[in-house]
């Protein structure tokens, strides 16, 4: 069996999620996925922002920083910039990164900084007690929206490719072999990468929208998520209530701290 | 109509009976009770308000601000971290005199993290320029919210309500609900003299110039002085309708008192338990609580506190590098007028509890320890 306690901080247990939370399924992940890449731990830095995602550095023994709401991405652009060495691995929810920290979500995609966004989506402000985020769907329940949602949601893996970023990736905790892949090339890829991964809250969102069951959770995870090759098939129609799962963009392209030491040597070099 | 709410529906239930039009917030504990009982009551149609749910507290001031500045009333709610993100935006309500009223919940600012009560994230926006009223029950925090839009639309300031997290925030007590169509006796619907208005345009926040700036600012100190009086005219014409008032101090058994214990927010109302525990004990002491913290009652405190020998100041704040920041203030408030000495004790940070014994272990020293220093005692903390 893997040993998970190689990795975990005891004495911050017990955690606080909720039973039938999905974050713990996406600790565990992380943590095959961490010790899958063979990196020292002292060459990684995962960097949080505030809500119940942001507890997760909370637990593993890795170099971690827990910040302020909103700002884990600008934290970790601080890291990265002093020590570009570094892997810099930035937890976050829904809300800490699309609502708050929205402005530099979309900026540290356009410009590309080699830091890896594990993005937390439980279409809810869990940690607060349940308020309406930037993912809750439209017509889904929350402490604010008690009669229904009535504003458009975020799609937050679309804004991380129209940003820029250079990877893209959408995941969920039904799925954890898969995840742990995704996170693997996520932090493997040079530039800004994203793994949006659908994680259950059944207490904030579940019990307020007819899923109060963990379980019930998980089969409403399996049955709208759909592998991209898969999706590419489908019609409009049958793509309604569905999410796409998988890389959503791999592509190359120039890395933010790479030309700024390039320009830095360049002009050294005109001296 | 009398009901068992806690602290954070009060202030739900305050702003429920003032003809608010525009809500903004994000959500923060522990706070967010506030904002979700109104919204519930906003999309129930139980009161006629726009409820938006913004992306920061920045953002929650900021439409705030603007609803303001178009002519009606604006309120929102926070705590710590999301009092301390809006800090911009506060000021920016004070240059352009808009009478916004701003529920802070009282939490301890991180790192590390704390979601219990303490005052520095209030007490670090003395210089805004907003008024400041603390409260110590659920009943006077409705109450509070009514004067707050009352006081703010007299002076044209913004008004900042303070409650300590979870000790008031979460208590429930028996409230007497007000209702809007009494309260509108009390406080009439909001016409602003100034606002966003297409047939008479108007320009809110533009460049002020050497020449102009200096004099803007004299005005709002100004303001600030003229809402001592607004605010006790207010509480006293509340009082007339409502048969409850509240006065900017509250002194306690402060008669013949060689002691007196300065308090704020929940602590006073334990500090009052000590002080008739020690009165029967045949100690002369009594307390002070300090309602209105901005502006500063300069005259009431020194109307009290002069007849002490003692003055002893407890903190639950702390301005790092100097004292507790109601000693600082009664201090100013004292210098040169009397030389009624001041002790300063800070305690309870982070949420960390004030019980009886502790205020009697305060009180102990103050009444009888001539030796302890005289700026700043810390009560409680394990070093
Ligand atoms: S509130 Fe929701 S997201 Fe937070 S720990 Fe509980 S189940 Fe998980």
């Amino acid at each position: 069996m893997f040993d998970y306690l190689r990795y975990i901080r005891e004495r911050n247990f017990p955690h606080i999620w909720c039973s039938g939370c999905g974050d713990g399924i996406v600790l565990k992940a992380l943590i095959r996925a961490v010790d899958k890449l063979g990196i020292s731990r002292d060459e990684m830095v995962m960097v949080s922002g505030i809500g119940c995602s942001s507890r997760t550095p909370g637990y593993v023994d890795i170099n971690t920083l827990h910040t302020t709401h909103g700002r884990a991405i600008p934290f970790a652009t601080g890291v990265k910039l002093a020590n570009p060495k570094l892997h810099v691995i930035v937890v976050t929810g829904d809300g800490d990164a699309t609502a708050i920290g929205g402005n530099h979500y979309i900026h540290a995609a356009r410009r590309n900084i080699d830091l890896t966004v594990l993005l937390y989506n439980n279409y809810i402000y869990g940690m607060t007690g349940g308020q309406v985020s930037p993912t809750t769907p439209r017509g889904k329940r929350a402490s604010t929206a008690p009669f229904g949602n009535q504003e458009p949601a975020f799609n937050i893996s679309d804004l991380a490719e129209a940003a820029g970023a250079s990877f893209v990736a959408r995941g969920d905790v039904y799925h954890a072999q898969k995840l742990e892949k995704l996170i693997v090339k996520a932090v493997q890829k040079k530039g800004f990468s994203v793994v949006e991964i659908l994680s259950p809250c059944p207490t904030a969102y579940g019990r307020r929208n007819r899923m109060a069951h963990p379980v019930k959770m998980m089969e409403w995870l399996r049955d709208q998520t759909v592998p991209v090759a898969k999706w590419e098939r489908l019609s409009p129609e049958e793509r309604e209530g569905k999410v796409r799962t998988g890389i959503i963009v791999d592509v190359d392209k120039v890395e933010y701290t790479e030309t700024n030491d390039k320009l830095i040597e360049s002009l050294k070099a005109d001296k | 109509m009398r009901k068992v709410i806690m602290g954070n529906h009060a202030v739900s239930y305050g702003v429920r009976a003032c003809d608010v039009k525009v809500l903004s917030a994000y959500p923060i504990t522990p706070q967010t009770q506030v904002v979700e009982l109104l919204s519930e009551m906003c999309a129930s149609g139980e009161i006629d308000a726009k409820f938006i749910k913004v992306e920061s507290e920045h953002s929650a001031m900021t439409a705030c601000v603007g609803a303001s500045a178009a002519g009606v009333r604006a309120f929102t709610a926070t705590s710590a971290q999301g009092l301390l993100l809006m800090h911009e935006v506060l000021h920016w309500a004070v240059g352009a005199r808009l009478p916004i009223v701003l529920a802070n919940i009282n939490r301890a600012v991180g790192p590390p993290w704390s979601i219990w009560t303490d005052q520095n994230d209030s007490l670090s926006q003395r210089d805004v320029g907003w008024l400041q009223i603390y409260c110590e029950s659920n009943q006077e925090t409705q109450d509070t919210i009514v004067q707050a839009f009352k006081i703010a639309e007299t002076v044209k300031l913004p008004v900042m309500l303070v409650l300590d997290a979870f000790f008031l925030s979460h208590t429930f007590e028996i409230v007497d609900i007000l209702e809007a169509k009494d309260v509108r006796k009390f406080l009439p619907p909001y016409v602003a003299e100034t606002k966003i208005d297409v047939d008479d345009p108007h320009s809110f926040g533009n460049l002020g110039s050497p020449s102009e700036y200096f004099e803007l600012r004299y005005m709002i100190q100004k303001a600030m002085e003229e809402a001592r009086d607004v605010v006790k005219d207010v509480d006293i014409e509340f009082k007339e309708h409502f048969g409850r008032g509240y006065g900017v101090v509250h002194p306690y058994r402060c008669d013949g008192a060689d002691v007196i214990l300065v308090t704020s927010g929940t602590v006073a109302s334990t500090t009052r338990a000590v002080i008739d525990e020690m009165r029967d004990e045949g100690i002369k002491i009594g307390s002070l609580k300090i309602r209105l913290f901005r502006p500063f009652p300069v005259e009431e405190v020194y109307e009290v506190l002069s007849k002490a020998k003692k003055v002893a100041v407890i903190d639950r704040n702390i301005s790092f590098g100097h004292h507790g920041i109601f000693f600082q203030e009664i201090k100013s408030a004292l210098y040169g007028r009397t030389d009624v000495p001041i002790f300063g004790y800070i305690t309870g940070l982070g949420g960390r509890d004030v019980t009886p014994k502790v205020i009697r272990e305060i009180a102990d020293r103050a009444v009888s320890d001539e030796k302890q220093e005289r700026d700043i005692n810390w009560i409680g903390v394990k070093v």
